[in-house]
């Protein structure tokens, strides 16, 4: 019988890095520079070939026809665990980098810790995540200071961004089911334990940049339970489009 | 500089193209060389950035996860292409905003083929299939060319566009051996983006102002009217293999040319696209436009960071 808790916990990880590498690659060919524009297409493509293996190990553990593709292109809406900041839209180039600094903190210390999970599949692949992770986060980083600490202008708005997604951070360190249960056979993370932690890094790097810390009390969530933002169906409307209109064919 | 000097320097350098000396940066050439050098280059680069939208339009619907992947690597290459490319052009006396500044105004041209849409899945097999294909035949005797950077770049950028061109071929082969709606679109595919591609390399041998001057140069080593020919040659039994049908009806081996003979190309068509006037012409540029108006603060905030960080330098060095 298959283990239901571990194939939702790797969805839970790998489903961030599928939709935000999805809103990366909307990106192709309108960035501010061509340099940029290079960036985010390879951070895009990172993620998406962490995705694959996390799912290739996922559709072994469901069995029967299951692939990865089915896995991306075939749940609905409610089945997604990706949290609510990756689904956030790129509204402009400072919500991306916003949005992108906040994941990769979170990214860095995440896989950093799954490198010890006691399942070598899940720790191979975040071996290997956690170089592209942390080169995400220095591209990201330093973008952060460039736009905090540039002009008036880049100022006002990665703080506008930072102050709008500020709202999804804590959802990064809930424990869902899955989570729990995978923590206690030593596979999973105990996020909870990486927040003091991310909060501090993100304090570094926004009093660097001059940004303020955004004065947040109320938090959303749900994405971990499939309880996602409005934005969340169109992005898979798109996605999902060619194998829902030519179901079962080979690419 | 008299003229006699002018003429020495003149012969110096026509000495070494033919010897197949390539000329480099600091090296005196004519005038004209350098000019046709930046427009062609810079065309060239220019094709690589806007070439990246009709492609870049499927990446969020690519129907796998692999093709998704292998669509986004090869978007990326290209946005590279263009670097390799600027940075040639820019080896000659021009800068990067400058070439921005003609491609957005519309004095620089960029290869006509990216003004037609991407309609389907398939048009990702087309474009490396057929498009890639007949710039990698524009392109391979590039890499011999008289100007050492343009050469060199496009030594790394013929590598590469190779890759590309199987994995579109690729793509095609695996819709026509796929279900019949998938045989379909390639087929579609195919007929959208043979006599585009056929255009690609360029008006005929009689209508090209620059052939003459570029064979000189060592730019161009054979014309357009041998490349498309040599490009039909090789396409043909690639759709016949696939069992794809090219749709051209005047398509037949003619055994005594040993080439394909083929039907006539609609040169109005062609010529109303470079003139501005193609389907997607208006979109690509606006696209550009937009894209370098919309990142215009992310740049100046780059460059004012860069500065305060330079100062903050220099005052803890005193």
């Amino acid at each position: 019988m298959m283990n239901k808790n571990l194939y939702n916990y790797i969805l839970g990880v790998a489903d961030n890095s599928l939709i935000l590498g999805q809103r990366l690659g909307e990106l192709c060919g309108h960035g501010p520079s061509l340099e940029t524009d290079i960036a985010l297409t390879n951070i895009s493509l990172d993620l998406l070939g962490q995705v694959r293996g996390y799912y290739q190990y996922a559709a072994k553990i469901l069995g029967g026809n299951a692939s990865e593709d089915t896995i991306a292109f075939i749940r609905k809406e409610r089945d997604y665990k990706n949290v609510l900041l990756v689904e956030q839209p790129n509204t402009d180039f400072a919500y991306v980098i916003a949005r992108q600094f906040l994941f990769d903190v979170y990214h860095v210390l995440f896989l950093d810790q799954l490198q010890h999970s006691r399942d070598l599949t899940l720790s191979a692949i975040a071996k290997k995540s956690l170089k592209e992770a942390l080169y995400h986060k220095r591209f990201s980083s330093d973008w952060i200071k460039r736009l905090g600490d540039g002009t008036d202008e880049s100022h006002s708005r990665i703080q506008n961004a930072m102050n709008d997604l500020w709202v999804f951070t804590n959802e990064l360190f809930q424990l869902t089911e899955a989570d729990k249960e995978m923590l206690n056979e030593g596979i999973g993370v105990d996020v909870t334990q990486l927040k003091a932690d991310y909060y501090n890094q993100l304090n570094d790097v926004l009093n660097e940049a001059t940004i303020e810390i955004p004065e947040v009390k109320f938090f959303q969530k749900g994405g971990k339970e499939g309880v996602h933002t409005e934005h969340m169906g169109y992005i898979l409307a798109e996605m999902q489009y060619m194998q829902r209109a030519y179901p079962n064919m080979e690419w | 500089m008299s003229e006699n000097q002018i003429k020495n320097l003149e012969a110096e350098f026509e000495a070494k193209i033919s010897r197949d000396e390539k000329i480099e940066p600091k090296d005196w050439m004519p005038e004209k060389y350098r000019q046709t050098h930046i427009r062609q280059i810079s065309q060239h680069a220019h094709s690589e950035i806007v070439g990246m939208l009709p492609e870049g339009n499927w990446i969020t619907r690519a129907p796998s996860l692999r093709r998704k992947v292998a669509l986004l690597a090869k978007v990326q290459d290209e946005a590279g292409h263009g670097l390799y490319l600027y940075s040639a052009c820019e080896t000659l006396g021009i800068s990067r905003d400058e070439l921005y500044e003609q491609l957005h105004t519309g004095k620089a041209k960029y290869s006509s083929i990216f003004n037609y849409p991407t309609l389907t899945w398939a048009d990702m097999g087309a474009i490396g299939w057929l498009v890639d294909g007949a710039a990698i035949i524009n392109q391979v005797p590039l890499c011999n060319t008289s100007y050492g950077p343009y050469a060199r770049a496009m030594v790394r950028v013929c590598k590469e566009e190779s890759f590309h061109q199987r994995q579109g071929f690729e793509i095609m082969m695996k819709l026509a051996q796929g279900t019949p709606e998938q045989k379909e679109m390639a087929q579609d595919a195919l007929n959208r983006w043979w006599w585009p591609s056929l255009m690609m390399l360029g008006p005929t041998d009689d209508a090209s102002v620059h052939t003459e001057q570029s064979m000189k140069w060592k730019l161009k080593r054979k014309t357009n009217d041998e490349l498309r020919q040599q490009f039909i040659d090789q396409t043909v039994p690639q759709a016949d293999l696939i069992g794809l049908t090219i749709p051209d009806f005047d398509l037949k081996w003619n055994e005594e040319r040993g080439h394909y003979d083929f039907g006539p190309i609609n040169w109005d068509e062609f010529w109303q696209v470079v003139k501005g006037h193609g389907p997607c012409n208006k979109e690509r540029l606006a696209a550009r436009k937009g894209a370098w108006e919309r990142g215009e603060w992310v740049r100046d905030a780059a460059m004012a960071y860069a500065e305060k960080q330079a100062d903050r330098k220099e005052k803890q060095v005193v």
